[in-house]
């Protein structure tokens, strides 16, 4: 029979054994990513091949995501070059202005935006299209019938957001300098030839390899949590639902801590 | 419909299943099962939802793991399978789903094609194109070919999954509740087609449900899953000429709806 001191005695017991499921359970999933990410390496790169699954899959993610870079890039730039004219005038240093666009745009914003824009259409897009398939068992299908569903629809989906956000991230800084140059041409009469050439003027190969090694890292991420987030989630539509939009705030938060990572590894370097 | 006679030979197993057991955190599914399924039989596996038969096939079919027993598939020991050996197994065991799991991005004649394609790699496209639409045929399909599979009723979705089973030529089929949500008509051509392809691809076959129409009508032999075991076997009639109230149960249920 319980005591009044015997049940006051049960509270300090449950909450050990809360916080330890909890830890476990992180630990848990934490491993079963690394698993998932080892698995990756271990099958992405024998063959089958899939080459032509693979083109297909970079014109999903890239092609598809084209005109929303554009526009995004665009305004970036745009909007970045006027709001940094005040400031720059405020010290008679608007002719710098091409050169701040492009280092901003070279070393964080290009990458950045189009890291979160792919993570936003693609990320969820993929969570939601395995999630979708292990509900139905289509993914169970492809197993019964001799085919590995891992290689087939993970390796090619993360291979190919692993290859296009560099694509799309270059392209990305083009249209951006582009939006810049429109400002800074509407505003200080710069010619194009004179811009490019401040462009490019304090730029160094590391910062290129920098925006190309972080588009890289953030198209795998995101490649990989939509996967991961799909391939794994739970029976049921809402599973679906939930893996697309933890894919999405998962790659997210994931590239933002990837951001500063690569940025103080980068400073090391420079 | 009466079951129309069949080549089965009793003395080759095809699958062997010994004190089987499968449990799911608390929950006891499979309390240890034994079975054997025959060259050339339909074999009907009969239970509640729930009791665990679905979890039974998936384990023949290495989708599950069996916490113990042995699963013997053609001789092969489940248990101690490499993933090549495993693979190269599926192909001669096909597996036809309750919700047909067509790919539904995929048109009919990809989905066919597909688990032809990624095991036959060096067939031309004509001989894809000729299997794909002789597969097609026999499940009386062909004009589906180019539609996509939410074009398709209920009943062309379980023929267009049995027919991407068959693409593979199995020499087992595991269908899992075939009849399920089909209306009385399209049972009957489903439990039909179920007898075909076992005439005509000398299949054996277990076939999952809890339809007691297409039990009778494609079992050559009937077990009946009850708490985890295989309480009762043998044709339709020696399974439910019985006291057990479980059986009765199940059976007046069936046929007093």
């Amino acid at each position: 029979m319980d005591t009044p001191d015997s049940t006051a005695e049960q509270v300090p017991v449950k909450r050990p054994n809360k916080l330890a499921k909890s830890l476990a359970g992180t630990f848990t999933d934490l491993y079963n990513v690394v698993r998932f990410i080892l698995r990756f390496f271990k099958e992405a790169f024998v063959p089958p091949y899939e080459g032509k699954e693979l083109l297909r899959q970079c014109y999903e993610v890239g092609v598809r995501s084209l005109g929303l870079i554009t526009l995004t890039g665009f305004i970036v730039g745009l909007i970045f070059t006027k709001q940094s004219r005040p400031s720059l005038s405020e010290f008679g240093a608007t002719s710098w202005l091409p050169s701040l666009v492009s280092i901003a745009i070279m070393r964080a914003l290009a990458p950045l935006v189009t890291a979160l824009i792919t993570a936003g259409r693609v990320g969820s897009s993929i969570g939601a299209e395995l999630g979708s398939m292990r509900v139905t068992e289509q993914i169970d299908a492809m197993e019964v019938s001799g085919t590995n569903p891992f290689k087939y629809l993970v390796c090619i989906r993360v291979l190919a957001t692993t290859i296009t956000v560099p694509i799309l991230s270059t392209f990305a800084a083009f249209v951006a300098i582009l939006g810049g140059y429109l400002n800074v041409h509407q505003n200080e009469g710069t010619s194009y030839s004179t811009f490019i050439a401040q462009v490019f003027e304090p730029l160094s190969f590391l910062d290129f390899e920098s925006s190309l090694i972080k588009s890289i890292v953030f198209g795998f991420t995101i490649g990989i949590v939509g996967a991961y987030k799909g391939y794994n989630s739970s029976r049921g539509t809402e599973g679906v639902g939930k893996a697309a939009n933890s894919a999405v705030v998962t790659a997210m938060f994931l590239v933002f801590i990837e951001e500063i990572v690569i940025v103080q590894i980068i400073g090391w370097f420079r | 419909m009466a079951k129309p006679n069949t080549n089965i030979d009793y003395n080759q197993t095809v699958i062997s299943i010994r004190g089987l057991k499968k449990s799911f955190e608390t929950n006891h599914v499979l309390r240890g099962v034994d079975l054997d399924l025959y060259q050339g039989e339909n074999l009907v596996v009969l239970g509640r939802s729930g009791t665990g038969k679905s979890v039974l096939i998936k384990i023949i079919s290495g989708l599950l793991t069996a916490d113990s027993g042995e699963v013997l598939v053609l001789g092969k020991d489940m248990n101690n399978l490499s993933a090549k050996e495993l693979r190269d197994l599926r192909i001669k065991v096909g597996f036809s789903f309750q919700n047909s799991a067509l790919y539904d991005s995929m048109t009919v004649r990809k989905n066919i094609e597909f688990p032809l394609v990624r095991n036959s790699p060096k067939l031309t496209r004509k001989e894809v194109t000729m299997q794909v639409e002789e597969v097609l045929d026999n499940v009386g399909l062909l004009q589906t070919i180019n539609q996509m599979p939410s074009e398709l009723s209920g009943g062309q979705r379980k023929r267009i999954g049995i027919a991407r089973t068959l693409i593979l030529k199995p020499e087992i089929v595991l269908y899992d509740e075939p009849t399920a949500g089909l209306d009385p008509i399209t049972c009957i051509d489903i439990n039909e087609l179920i007898n075909e392809v076992q005439q005509m691809y000398h299949t054996s076959s277990i076939i999952i449900t809890h339809d007691l129409t297409c039990a009778k009508a494609t079992g050559d032999r009937i077990v009946m899953l009850l708490d985890g075991k295989f309480e009762r076997q043998g044709s339709f009639d020696e399974v439910f000429n019985t006291t057990d109230e479980r059986v009765k149960a199940f059976y007046d249920y069936n046929f007093t709806q």
